[in-house]
Protein backbone atom coordinates (compact mmCIF):
# COMPACT_ATOMS: atom_id res chain seq x y z
CA UNK A 1 0.00 0.00 0.00
CA UNK A 2 1.72 2.81 -1.33
CA UNK A 3 -0.19 5.78 1.40
CA UNK A 4 1.23 4.89 4.03
CA UNK A 5 3.96 7.69 4.41
CA UNK A 6 6.00 8.61 7.76
CA UNK A 7 4.42 11.41 10.13
CA UNK A 8 1.47 12.76 11.12
CA UNK A 9 -0.39 11.84 7.64
CA UNK A 10 0.23 8.17 8.65
CA UNK A 11 -1.23 8.80 12.20
CA UNK A 12 -4.49 10.25 10.33
CA UNK A 13 -4.40 7.21 8.08
CA UNK A 14 -4.19 4.63 10.91
CA UNK A 15 -7.16 5.63 12.29
CA UNK A 16 -9.18 6.33 9.18
CA UNK A 17 -8.32 2.92 8.57
CA UNK A 18 -9.12 0.85 11.33
CA UNK A 19 -12.43 -0.01 10.91
CA UNK A 20 -14.21 -0.52 14.11
CA UNK A 21 -12.11 2.35 15.81
CA UNK A 22 -13.36 4.95 12.74
CA UNK A 23 -16.79 3.35 13.38
CA UNK A 24 -16.97 3.91 16.95
CA UNK A 25 -15.50 7.22 16.12
CA UNK A 26 -18.39 8.16 13.39
CA UNK A 27 -21.28 7.01 15.95
CA UNK A 28 -20.06 8.38 18.83
CA UNK A 29 -21.70 11.92 18.44
CA UNK A 30 -24.72 11.07 17.80
CA UNK A 31 -24.71 8.73 20.13
CA UNK A 32 -23.37 10.96 23.04
CA UNK A 33 -26.13 13.69 21.53
CA UNK A 34 -28.71 11.02 21.77
CA UNK A 35 -27.59 10.05 25.74
CA UNK A 36 -27.78 13.45 26.44
CA UNK A 37 -31.20 14.49 25.46
CA UNK A 38 -33.24 11.39 25.62
CA UNK A 39 -31.72 8.98 28.26
CA UNK A 40 -30.14 11.79 30.67
CA UNK A 41 -34.09 13.15 30.81
CA UNK A 42 -35.56 10.03 30.71
CA UNK A 43 -33.73 9.31 34.39
CA UNK A 44 -34.48 12.90 34.96
CA UNK A 45 -37.81 12.31 34.57
CA UNK A 46 -37.75 9.37 37.31
CA UNK A 47 -35.78 11.24 39.48
CA UNK A 48 -38.72 13.60 39.02
CA UNK A 49 -41.32 11.69 40.05
CA UNK A 50 -40.21 10.83 43.51
CA UNK A 51 -39.46 14.00 44.30
CA UNK A 52 -41.04 17.30 45.29
CA UNK A 53 -39.89 19.61 42.72
CA UNK A 54 -42.37 22.50 41.51
CA UNK A 55 -41.75 24.94 38.35
CA UNK A 56 -41.20 27.54 41.54
CA UNK A 57 -38.81 25.25 42.89
CA UNK A 58 -37.44 23.28 40.28
CA UNK A 59 -34.54 21.54 42.02
CA UNK A 60 -34.86 17.98 43.21
CA UNK A 61 -33.52 17.40 46.44
CA UNK A 62 -36.44 15.79 48.31
CA UNK A 63 -37.06 12.24 48.35
CA UNK A 64 -41.01 11.72 48.72
CA UNK A 65 -41.33 7.97 47.29
CA UNK A 66 -44.76 6.91 45.96
CA UNK A 67 -45.97 9.99 47.14
CA UNK A 68 -46.92 11.59 43.49
CA UNK A 69 -48.03 8.47 42.37
CA UNK A 70 -50.31 7.43 45.15
CA UNK A 71 -51.77 11.21 45.06
CA UNK A 72 -52.55 11.07 41.33
CA UNK A 73 -54.17 7.59 40.94
CA UNK A 74 -56.40 8.77 43.51
CA UNK A 75 -57.72 11.28 41.22
CA UNK A 76 -61.01 10.88 39.04
CA UNK A 77 -59.51 12.72 36.11
CA UNK A 78 -56.27 10.43 36.10
CA UNK A 79 -58.56 7.52 35.98
CA UNK A 80 -60.54 8.92 33.27
CA UNK A 81 -57.68 9.40 31.52
CA UNK A 82 -56.54 6.74 31.41
CA UNK A 83 -59.41 5.11 30.40
CA UNK A 84 -59.59 7.39 27.50
CA UNK A 85 -56.35 6.56 26.64
CA UNK A 86 -56.36 2.98 26.90
CA UNK A 87 -59.87 2.72 24.44
CA UNK A 88 -58.76 5.41 22.39
CA UNK A 89 -55.03 3.44 21.70
CA UNK A 90 -56.65 0.63 21.18
CA UNK A 91 -59.46 1.84 18.89
CA UNK A 92 -57.46 2.98 17.06
CA UNK A 93 -55.12 0.61 16.58
CA UNK A 94 -58.19 -1.61 15.78
CA UNK A 95 -59.45 0.35 12.92
CA UNK A 96 -55.94 1.58 11.45
CA UNK A 97 -54.65 -2.84 11.01
CA UNK A 98 -57.83 -2.87 9.07
CA UNK A 99 -57.80 0.02 7.00
CA UNK A 100 -53.89 -0.38 6.20
CA UNK A 101 -53.71 -3.34 5.14
CA UNK A 102 -56.42 -2.72 2.91
CA UNK A 103 -55.21 0.00 1.27
CA UNK A 104 -51.30 -1.43 1.31
CA UNK A 105 -53.42 -4.23 -0.93
CA UNK A 106 -55.04 -1.60 -3.17
CA UNK A 107 -51.30 0.44 -3.20
CA UNK A 108 -48.91 -2.68 -4.11
CA UNK A 109 -50.35 -2.49 -8.32
CA UNK A 110 -49.78 -0.19 -10.40
CA UNK A 111 -52.08 2.28 -11.61
CA UNK A 112 -52.50 5.63 -13.55
CA UNK A 113 -51.96 8.22 -11.82
CA UNK A 114 -50.63 6.90 -8.92
CA UNK A 115 -48.13 9.60 -7.60
CA UNK A 116 -51.21 12.20 -7.10
CA UNK A 117 -52.73 9.54 -5.42
CA UNK A 118 -49.98 8.91 -2.91
CA UNK A 119 -49.94 12.55 -2.41
CA UNK A 120 -53.27 12.92 -1.50
CA UNK A 121 -53.24 9.56 0.80
CA UNK A 122 -50.14 10.52 2.88
CA UNK A 123 -51.40 14.37 3.24
CA UNK A 124 -52.40 13.79 6.76
CA UNK A 125 -49.47 12.34 7.79
CA UNK A 126 -47.16 15.52 6.15
CA UNK A 127 -49.34 17.95 8.10
CA UNK A 128 -48.14 19.29 11.17
CA UNK A 129 -49.87 17.53 13.88
CA UNK A 130 -51.51 20.73 15.54
CA UNK A 131 -52.35 22.52 12.22
CA UNK A 132 -53.99 18.91 11.27
CA UNK A 133 -55.76 19.09 14.37
CA UNK A 134 -56.85 23.26 13.68
CA UNK A 135 -58.52 21.92 10.19
CA UNK A 136 -60.31 19.25 12.17
CA UNK A 137 -61.63 21.24 14.62
CA UNK A 138 -63.08 23.83 11.87
CA UNK A 139 -64.40 20.42 10.06
CA UNK A 140 -66.31 19.66 12.93
CA UNK A 141 -67.31 23.00 14.19
CA UNK A 142 -69.90 23.42 16.46
CA UNK A 143 -72.07 25.27 14.17
CA UNK A 144 -70.87 25.14 10.98
CA UNK A 145 -69.62 21.69 10.20
CA UNK A 146 -69.95 20.81 6.64
CA UNK A 147 -70.61 16.79 8.35
CA UNK A 148 -73.29 18.55 9.92
CA UNK A 149 -74.62 19.53 6.54
CA UNK A 150 -74.28 16.94 4.73
CA UNK A 151 -76.01 15.07 7.69
CA UNK A 152 -78.78 17.75 7.21
CA UNK A 153 -78.89 17.47 3.75
CA UNK A 154 -79.62 13.52 3.65
CA UNK A 155 -82.12 14.59 6.40
CA UNK A 156 -80.26 12.38 8.77
CA UNK A 157 -79.93 15.68 11.35
CA UNK A 158 -82.68 17.84 12.25
CA UNK A 159 -86.09 18.46 14.23
CA UNK A 160 -87.76 14.72 13.73
CA UNK A 161 -84.76 13.01 11.96
CA UNK A 162 -82.80 9.98 12.85
CA UNK A 163 -79.86 11.66 14.54
CA UNK A 164 -81.83 13.88 17.29
CA UNK A 165 -84.06 17.18 17.38
CA UNK A 166 -80.93 19.74 17.56
CA UNK A 167 -79.57 20.85 14.33
CA UNK A 168 -75.43 19.76 14.86
CA UNK A 169 -73.85 16.99 16.73
CA UNK A 170 -71.34 18.84 19.11
CA UNK A 171 -68.81 16.64 18.31
CA UNK A 172 -66.14 18.18 20.77
CA UNK A 173 -69.26 19.30 23.66
CA UNK A 174 -69.68 15.62 24.79
CA UNK A 175 -67.97 12.67 26.29
CA UNK A 176 -68.63 9.80 23.56
CA UNK A 177 -68.83 11.63 20.17
CA UNK A 178 -65.60 13.71 22.12
CA UNK A 179 -63.65 10.52 22.01
CA UNK A 180 -65.18 9.08 18.90
CA UNK A 181 -63.86 12.53 17.40
CA UNK A 182 -60.33 12.08 18.52
CA UNK A 183 -60.09 8.61 17.10
CA UNK A 184 -61.40 9.09 13.86
CA UNK A 185 -58.24 12.24 13.58
CA UNK A 186 -56.14 9.45 15.08
CA UNK A 187 -57.01 7.12 12.51
CA UNK A 188 -56.34 9.48 9.66
CA UNK A 189 -53.68 11.43 10.66
CA UNK A 190 -51.76 7.80 11.30
CA UNK A 191 -52.96 5.66 8.57
CA UNK A 192 -50.84 6.96 6.26
CA UNK A 193 -47.71 5.68 8.55
CA UNK A 194 -49.18 2.66 9.19
CA UNK A 195 -50.20 1.68 5.59
CA UNK A 196 -46.24 2.51 4.34
CA UNK A 197 -44.97 0.06 6.94
CA UNK A 198 -47.55 -2.67 5.90
CA UNK A 199 -47.05 -2.28 2.40
CA UNK A 200 -43.52 -2.56 3.13
CA UNK A 201 -44.27 -6.18 4.32
CA UNK A 202 -46.59 -6.77 1.08
CA UNK A 203 -44.76 -5.83 -1.34
CA UNK A 204 -41.77 -8.41 -0.35
CA UNK A 205 -43.70 -11.20 -0.56
CA UNK A 206 -42.59 -13.14 -3.64
CA UNK A 207 -44.61 -12.71 -6.49
CA UNK A 208 -44.89 -15.98 -7.43
CA UNK A 209 -46.74 -17.29 -4.36
CA UNK A 210 -49.90 -15.27 -5.48
CA UNK A 211 -49.59 -16.34 -9.07
CA UNK A 212 -49.81 -19.87 -8.02
CA UNK A 213 -52.45 -19.13 -6.22
CA UNK A 214 -54.25 -18.10 -8.56
CA UNK A 215 -53.34 -21.09 -10.50
CA UNK A 216 -54.80 -23.29 -8.22
CA UNK A 217 -58.14 -21.88 -8.52
CA UNK A 218 -57.56 -19.77 -4.94
CA UNK A 219 -60.26 -17.19 -4.72
CA UNK A 220 -59.31 -13.38 -2.73
CA UNK A 221 -60.57 -13.96 0.76
CA UNK A 222 -58.84 -17.43 0.44
CA UNK A 223 -55.43 -15.82 -0.88
CA UNK A 224 -56.02 -13.30 1.85
CA UNK A 225 -56.33 -15.24 5.31
CA UNK A 226 -54.07 -18.19 3.67
CA UNK A 227 -51.03 -16.13 2.27
CA UNK A 228 -51.16 -12.52 2.73
CA UNK A 229 -52.12 -12.40 6.55
CA UNK A 230 -49.74 -15.18 7.54
CA UNK A 231 -47.04 -13.57 5.87
CA UNK A 232 -47.68 -10.33 7.18
CA UNK A 233 -48.36 -10.98 10.61
CA UNK A 234 -44.55 -9.65 11.80
CA UNK A 235 -44.84 -6.60 9.88
CA UNK A 236 -48.26 -5.84 10.78
CA UNK A 237 -47.28 -6.58 14.81
CA UNK A 238 -44.31 -3.68 13.93
CA UNK A 239 -47.25 -1.34 12.63
CA UNK A 240 -49.35 -1.75 15.38
CA UNK A 241 -46.42 -1.09 17.73
CA UNK A 242 -45.41 2.16 15.98
CA UNK A 243 -48.78 3.39 15.68
CA UNK A 244 -49.74 2.29 19.18
CA UNK A 245 -47.07 4.51 20.74
CA UNK A 246 -47.45 7.52 18.16
CA UNK A 247 -51.26 7.63 19.37
CA UNK A 248 -50.67 6.71 23.08
CA UNK A 249 -48.16 9.54 23.58
CA UNK A 250 -49.94 12.45 21.56
CA UNK A 251 -51.17 15.33 23.73
CA UNK A 252 -51.30 17.47 20.70
CA UNK A 253 -54.47 16.38 19.36
CA UNK A 254 -56.99 16.85 22.59
CA UNK A 255 -55.06 19.61 23.74
CA UNK A 256 -56.39 21.27 20.35
CA UNK A 257 -59.43 19.87 20.05
CA UNK A 258 -61.85 18.89 22.93
CA UNK A 259 -59.17 19.94 25.78
CA UNK A 260 -59.85 16.87 27.69
CA UNK A 261 -63.69 18.39 28.14
CA UNK A 262 -66.38 18.40 28.70
CA UNK A 263 -65.37 18.52 32.22
CA UNK A 264 -62.26 15.60 32.00
CA UNK A 265 -64.53 12.95 30.41
CA UNK A 266 -62.24 13.14 27.18
CA UNK A 267 -59.04 13.89 29.24
CA UNK A 268 -55.91 11.24 28.07
CA UNK A 269 -52.77 11.02 30.08
CA UNK A 270 -50.44 12.78 28.20
CA UNK A 271 -52.49 16.16 28.63
CA UNK A 272 -53.30 15.31 31.89
CA UNK A 273 -49.47 15.42 32.59
CA UNK A 274 -48.84 19.14 30.94
CA UNK A 275 -52.00 20.54 32.79
CA UNK A 276 -50.58 19.24 35.96
CA UNK A 277 -46.67 19.67 35.24
CA UNK A 278 -46.35 22.59 33.35
CA UNK A 279 -49.26 24.75 33.74
CA UNK A 280 -50.40 23.91 37.04
CA UNK A 281 -46.63 23.71 37.86
CA UNK A 282 -46.38 20.62 39.76
CA UNK A 283 -43.56 19.19 37.86
CA UNK A 284 -42.83 16.14 39.76
CA UNK A 285 -46.61 14.81 39.69
CA UNK A 286 -46.74 15.86 35.93
CA UNK A 287 -43.61 13.45 35.69
CA UNK A 288 -45.32 10.91 37.83
CA UNK A 289 -48.15 11.39 35.04
CA UNK A 290 -46.03 10.75 31.84
CA UNK A 291 -44.22 8.09 33.40
CA UNK A 292 -47.38 5.65 32.85
CA UNK A 293 -46.54 5.96 29.09
CA UNK A 294 -43.25 3.81 30.04
CA UNK A 295 -45.05 0.44 29.60
CA UNK A 296 -46.12 1.14 26.42
CA UNK A 297 -42.70 2.09 25.37
CA UNK A 298 -41.30 -0.62 27.18
CA UNK A 299 -43.57 -3.74 24.97
CA UNK A 300 -42.52 -1.20 22.01
CA UNK A 301 -38.23 -1.53 22.46
CA UNK A 302 -38.91 -5.31 23.21
CA UNK A 303 -40.70 -6.22 20.51
CA UNK A 304 -38.94 -4.18 18.00
CA UNK A 305 -35.40 -5.43 19.41
CA UNK A 306 -36.89 -9.03 19.31
CA UNK A 307 -37.97 -8.24 15.37
CA UNK A 308 -34.24 -6.69 14.65
CA UNK A 309 -32.16 -9.55 16.06
CA UNK A 310 -34.34 -12.81 15.91
CA UNK A 311 -32.62 -14.23 13.16
CA UNK A 312 -29.33 -14.34 14.80
CA UNK A 313 -31.53 -16.49 17.63
CA UNK A 314 -32.57 -19.24 15.21
CA UNK B 1 -61.14 1.68 -7.73
CA UNK B 2 -64.39 2.48 -6.06
CA UNK B 3 -62.27 1.16 -2.30
CA UNK B 4 -58.88 3.34 -3.23
CA UNK B 5 -61.58 6.74 -4.08
CA UNK B 6 -62.81 5.84 -0.58
CA UNK B 7 -59.45 6.22 0.64
CA UNK B 8 -58.35 9.22 -1.11
CA UNK B 9 -61.85 10.60 0.14
CA UNK B 10 -61.41 10.04 3.59
CA UNK B 11 -57.73 11.42 3.34
CA UNK B 12 -58.58 14.51 1.52
CA UNK B 13 -61.66 15.67 2.73
CA UNK B 14 -61.02 17.77 5.95
CA UNK B 15 -57.95 19.39 3.34
CA UNK B 16 -60.67 19.84 0.41
CA UNK B 17 -62.52 21.73 3.53
CA UNK B 18 -60.10 23.72 4.73
CA UNK B 19 -58.74 24.70 1.21
CA UNK B 20 -62.32 26.10 0.55
CA UNK B 21 -62.87 28.37 3.42
CA UNK B 22 -59.50 30.12 2.28
CA UNK B 23 -60.85 31.50 -0.04
CA UNK B 24 -64.68 31.88 1.32
CA UNK B 25 -66.02 35.58 2.86
CA UNK B 26 -67.24 36.00 6.54
CA UNK B 27 -70.74 36.37 5.10
CA UNK B 28 -71.05 33.03 3.27
CA UNK B 29 -68.90 31.48 5.70
CA UNK B 30 -70.88 31.95 8.43
CA UNK B 31 -74.54 30.89 7.34
CA UNK B 32 -75.03 27.78 8.46
CA UNK B 33 -78.28 27.56 5.22
CA UNK B 34 -75.38 27.99 2.89
CA UNK B 35 -74.08 24.75 0.85
CA UNK B 36 -70.55 25.21 2.27
CA UNK B 37 -68.78 23.52 -0.99
CA UNK B 38 -69.64 26.04 -2.97
CA UNK B 39 -69.27 29.61 -3.08
CA UNK B 40 -72.48 32.17 -2.67
CA UNK B 41 -69.99 34.65 -2.55
CA UNK B 42 -67.32 35.58 -5.03
CA UNK B 43 -64.45 33.55 -3.54
CA UNK B 44 -61.73 36.38 -2.05
CA UNK B 45 -57.59 36.40 -1.33
CA UNK B 46 -58.34 38.81 1.64
CA UNK B 47 -58.02 36.38 4.35
CA UNK B 48 -54.23 35.50 2.87
CA UNK B 49 -53.69 39.29 3.14
CA UNK B 50 -54.80 39.50 6.54
CA UNK B 51 -52.54 35.89 7.43
CA UNK B 52 -49.69 37.78 6.19
CA UNK B 53 -50.32 41.83 7.49
CA UNK B 54 -52.22 41.67 10.51
CA UNK B 55 -50.90 38.41 12.19
CA UNK B 56 -47.43 37.23 13.48
CA UNK B 57 -47.70 34.62 10.60
CA UNK B 58 -44.16 35.91 8.70
CA UNK B 59 -42.73 35.55 12.39
CA UNK B 60 -43.88 32.09 12.71
CA UNK B 61 -42.58 31.06 9.71
CA UNK B 62 -39.47 32.50 9.74
CA UNK B 63 -38.78 31.03 12.78
CA UNK B 64 -39.69 27.58 11.37
CA UNK B 65 -37.40 28.16 8.68
CA UNK B 66 -34.26 29.69 10.84
CA UNK B 67 -35.03 26.13 13.23
CA UNK B 68 -35.27 23.69 9.97
CA UNK B 69 -32.28 25.23 8.09
CA UNK B 70 -30.27 24.07 11.99
CA UNK B 71 -31.62 21.09 12.86
CA UNK B 72 -31.21 19.78 9.19
CA UNK B 73 -27.57 20.60 9.75
CA UNK B 74 -26.98 19.23 12.77
CA UNK B 75 -28.58 16.23 11.70
CA UNK B 76 -27.06 15.55 8.69
CA UNK B 77 -23.69 16.27 10.80
CA UNK B 78 -24.40 13.61 13.15
CA UNK B 79 -26.50 11.03 11.52
CA UNK B 80 -24.64 10.29 7.97
CA UNK B 81 -21.58 9.29 10.00
CA UNK B 82 -23.61 6.98 12.40
CA UNK B 83 -25.07 5.66 9.43
CA UNK B 84 -22.26 4.61 7.26
CA UNK B 85 -20.68 3.28 10.58
CA UNK B 86 -23.73 1.23 11.16
CA UNK B 87 -23.70 0.08 7.69
CA UNK B 88 -20.15 -0.82 7.48
CA UNK B 89 -17.86 -0.84 10.26
CA UNK B 90 -19.00 -1.99 13.68
CA UNK B 91 -20.31 -5.56 12.12
CA UNK B 92 -23.82 -6.87 12.38
CA UNK B 93 -25.28 -5.78 15.20
CA UNK B 94 -24.86 -2.44 13.46
CA UNK B 95 -26.74 -3.57 10.24
CA UNK B 96 -29.47 -5.14 12.36
CA UNK B 97 -29.85 -2.29 14.41
CA UNK B 98 -32.69 -0.27 12.14
CA UNK B 99 -35.82 -0.73 13.75
CA UNK B 100 -34.10 -0.42 17.11
CA UNK B 101 -32.96 3.10 15.71
CA UNK B 102 -36.60 4.18 14.83
CA UNK B 103 -37.66 3.11 18.74
CA UNK B 104 -36.31 5.76 19.05
CA UNK B 105 -37.66 8.38 17.47
CA UNK B 106 -41.17 6.96 18.58
CA UNK B 107 -39.97 8.10 22.43
CA UNK B 108 -42.90 9.86 22.73
CA UNK B 109 -41.97 13.43 23.90
CA UNK B 110 -44.56 13.59 26.17
CA UNK B 111 -42.46 11.20 28.24
CA UNK B 112 -39.60 13.92 28.04
CA UNK B 113 -40.81 17.08 28.07
CA UNK B 114 -41.04 18.05 31.39
CA UNK B 115 -37.00 17.07 32.10
CA UNK B 116 -36.28 18.74 28.94
CA UNK B 117 -37.97 22.06 30.00
CA UNK B 118 -36.06 21.71 33.22
CA UNK B 119 -32.59 21.04 30.79
CA UNK B 120 -33.20 24.01 28.41
CA UNK B 121 -34.24 26.28 31.60
CA UNK B 122 -30.85 25.30 33.13
CA UNK B 123 -28.77 25.99 29.95
CA UNK B 124 -30.97 29.63 29.95
CA UNK B 125 -32.13 28.88 26.29
CA UNK B 126 -35.77 28.81 27.44
CA UNK B 127 -38.10 30.60 25.34
CA UNK B 128 -35.84 31.30 22.44
CA UNK B 129 -36.00 29.58 19.36
CA UNK B 130 -32.48 27.91 20.28
CA UNK B 131 -34.10 25.54 22.89
CA UNK B 132 -35.88 24.06 19.42
CA UNK B 133 -32.60 23.91 18.10
CA UNK B 134 -31.13 21.77 20.14
CA UNK B 135 -34.08 19.49 21.31
CA UNK B 136 -35.22 18.46 17.96
CA UNK B 137 -32.50 16.59 16.33
CA UNK B 138 -33.38 14.04 19.19
CA UNK B 139 -36.27 13.43 17.19
CA UNK B 140 -34.78 14.39 13.43
CA UNK B 141 -31.04 11.76 14.31
CA UNK B 142 -32.56 8.76 15.14
CA UNK B 143 -35.25 9.32 11.63
CA UNK B 144 -32.75 10.25 9.29
CA UNK B 145 -29.90 7.41 10.61
CA UNK B 146 -32.60 4.59 10.30
CA UNK B 147 -33.69 6.00 6.56
CA UNK B 148 -29.86 6.62 6.04
CA UNK B 149 -28.56 3.11 7.12
CA UNK B 150 -31.02 1.65 4.60
CA UNK B 151 -29.72 3.28 1.61
CA UNK B 152 -25.76 2.67 2.61
CA UNK B 153 -26.91 -0.76 2.79
CA UNK B 154 -28.24 -0.60 -0.78
CA UNK B 155 -25.24 0.85 -2.15
CA UNK B 156 -22.81 -2.36 -3.15
CA UNK B 157 -19.36 -2.44 -0.78
CA UNK B 158 -17.72 -3.69 -4.17
CA UNK B 159 -17.01 0.47 -4.85
CA UNK B 160 -15.49 1.41 -1.76
CA UNK B 161 -13.46 -1.93 -1.70
CA UNK B 162 -12.03 -0.86 -5.51
CA UNK B 163 -11.47 3.17 -4.18
CA UNK B 164 -9.43 0.66 -0.72
CA UNK B 165 -7.53 -0.97 -3.13
CA UNK B 166 -6.65 2.07 -5.74
CA UNK B 167 -4.87 3.38 -2.05
CA UNK B 168 -7.89 5.27 -0.32
CA UNK B 169 -8.42 5.40 3.43
CA UNK B 170 -11.52 4.10 5.22
CA UNK B 171 -12.41 7.49 5.40
CA UNK B 172 -11.75 8.71 1.94
CA UNK B 173 -13.66 6.00 0.56
CA UNK B 174 -16.65 7.30 2.68
CA UNK B 175 -16.43 10.40 1.50
CA UNK B 176 -15.56 10.40 -2.29
CA UNK B 177 -17.03 6.88 -3.08
CA UNK B 178 -20.19 5.95 -0.55
CA UNK B 179 -20.91 9.50 0.21
CA UNK B 180 -22.10 10.58 -3.56
CA UNK B 181 -23.43 7.50 -4.26
CA UNK B 182 -26.10 8.15 -0.99
CA UNK B 183 -27.12 11.77 -1.98
CA UNK B 184 -30.74 10.93 -3.05
CA UNK B 185 -30.78 9.22 0.31
CA UNK B 186 -29.09 12.74 2.09
CA UNK B 187 -31.89 14.72 0.07
CA UNK B 188 -34.66 12.66 1.61
CA UNK B 189 -32.87 12.66 4.77
CA UNK B 190 -33.35 16.82 4.91
CA UNK B 191 -36.91 17.17 3.23
CA UNK B 192 -37.70 15.04 6.71
CA UNK B 193 -35.32 16.95 9.05
CA UNK B 194 -37.08 20.06 7.91
CA UNK B 195 -40.02 18.48 7.96
CA UNK B 196 -40.09 17.10 11.43
CA UNK B 197 -38.91 19.92 13.27
CA UNK B 198 -41.84 21.73 11.67
CA UNK B 199 -44.27 19.42 12.69
CA UNK B 200 -43.32 19.42 16.32
CA UNK B 201 -46.26 20.78 18.58
CA UNK B 202 -45.35 19.55 22.38
CA UNK B 203 -42.07 21.30 22.34
CA UNK B 204 -42.74 24.41 21.11
CA UNK B 205 -45.61 25.06 23.16
CA UNK B 206 -43.99 24.04 26.39
CA UNK B 207 -40.67 25.68 25.61
CA UNK B 208 -41.71 28.84 24.23
CA UNK B 209 -44.04 31.19 25.10
CA UNK B 210 -42.92 34.37 23.84
CA UNK B 211 -44.34 35.52 20.35
CA UNK B 212 -40.74 36.53 18.37
CA UNK B 213 -39.49 32.77 19.10
CA UNK B 214 -42.89 31.11 18.21
CA UNK B 215 -43.01 28.33 15.45
CA UNK B 216 -45.52 27.74 13.02
CA UNK B 217 -47.00 24.71 14.65
CA UNK B 218 -47.06 26.17 17.97
CA UNK B 219 -47.83 29.67 17.18
CA UNK B 220 -50.89 29.32 14.53
CA UNK B 221 -53.09 27.45 17.08
CA UNK B 222 -52.02 29.64 19.97
CA UNK B 223 -51.79 33.01 18.74
CA UNK B 224 -54.79 33.01 15.56
CA UNK B 225 -57.27 31.82 18.08
CA UNK B 226 -57.93 35.16 20.37
CA UNK B 227 -59.84 33.90 23.33
CA UNK B 228 -63.01 32.84 21.73
CA UNK B 229 -62.32 34.82 18.28
CA UNK B 230 -61.89 31.94 15.75
CA UNK B 231 -59.81 33.65 12.37
CA UNK B 232 -60.68 30.54 10.60
CA UNK B 233 -60.30 31.26 7.22
CA UNK B 234 -56.73 32.73 7.83
CA UNK B 235 -56.17 29.66 10.05
CA UNK B 236 -56.93 27.68 7.13
CA UNK B 237 -54.87 29.49 4.93
CA UNK B 238 -51.93 29.28 7.46
CA UNK B 239 -52.55 25.05 7.84
CA UNK B 240 -52.70 24.98 3.73
CA UNK B 241 -49.87 26.68 3.27
CA UNK B 242 -47.85 24.72 5.30
CA UNK B 243 -49.42 21.53 4.61
CA UNK B 244 -49.94 21.46 0.71
CA UNK B 245 -45.69 21.40 0.10
CA UNK B 246 -45.45 18.95 2.38
CA UNK B 247 -47.90 16.40 1.60
CA UNK B 248 -46.37 17.22 -2.20
CA UNK B 249 -42.58 16.65 -1.10
CA UNK B 250 -44.10 13.17 1.02
CA UNK B 251 -45.90 12.33 -1.49
CA UNK B 252 -42.60 11.84 -4.35
CA UNK B 253 -41.03 10.15 -1.21
CA UNK B 254 -43.35 7.39 -0.57
CA UNK B 255 -41.79 4.53 -2.25
CA UNK B 256 -38.45 5.80 -0.88
CA UNK B 257 -39.96 5.56 2.63
CA UNK B 258 -41.77 1.60 1.73
CA UNK B 259 -38.24 0.32 0.99
CA UNK B 260 -36.74 1.94 4.37
CA UNK B 261 -39.11 -0.13 5.90
CA UNK B 262 -38.71 -2.97 3.75
CA UNK B 263 -35.11 -3.25 4.18
CA UNK B 264 -35.92 -4.91 7.56
CA UNK B 265 -38.26 -7.31 6.49
CA UNK B 266 -35.96 -7.90 3.46
CA UNK B 267 -33.08 -8.59 6.01
CA UNK B 268 -35.10 -11.33 7.71
CA UNK B 269 -36.09 -13.28 4.90
CA UNK B 270 -32.83 -13.82 3.75
CA UNK B 271 -31.27 -14.36 7.42
CA UNK B 272 -33.54 -16.76 8.20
Amino acid sequence: MKRQRPGTLSMHAGVADRDGLLGALMLAPAVIYIFILVAVPFFLAIALSVSDATVGDPRIHHFVGMRNFIRIIHESAFLVGLRNSIIITLVTLLLILVLATAESELLARDFRGKRLVQMFLILPWAMPVSLAAIDWLWFLDSEFSPVDWLLRTAHLLGPGTLLGPANHLYYFGREWLGIGSIITMNVWRLLPFATIIVLAGRTSIPRDIFEQAEIDGAGFFRTLFRITLPALLPILVVASMFTALLVFGDMTVVALSTRGGPGYTTQVLPYWAYLKGIEGGALSEGAAIALFLFPVLLAGAILALRFAYRADSR
Amino acid sequence: MLALGMFVLFAAFPALWMVITVFKSNVDLYNPNHNPFIFNSPPTLQNVEFLFTSTNFTVFLWNSLFIGVFVVGITLLLSVPAAYSLSRLVGRWGERSSIAIFLVYLIPPTLLFIPLYQIVSVLKVANTVWSLILVYPTITIPFCTWLLLGFFKSVPREFEEAALIDGCSRFGAFLRVALPLALPGIATCIVFAFALSLSDYIYAAVFVSTTAARTVSAGVPTELIRGDIYYWQSLMAAAAIVAIPLAVAYGLLFDRLVKGFQGDTADDKTAA
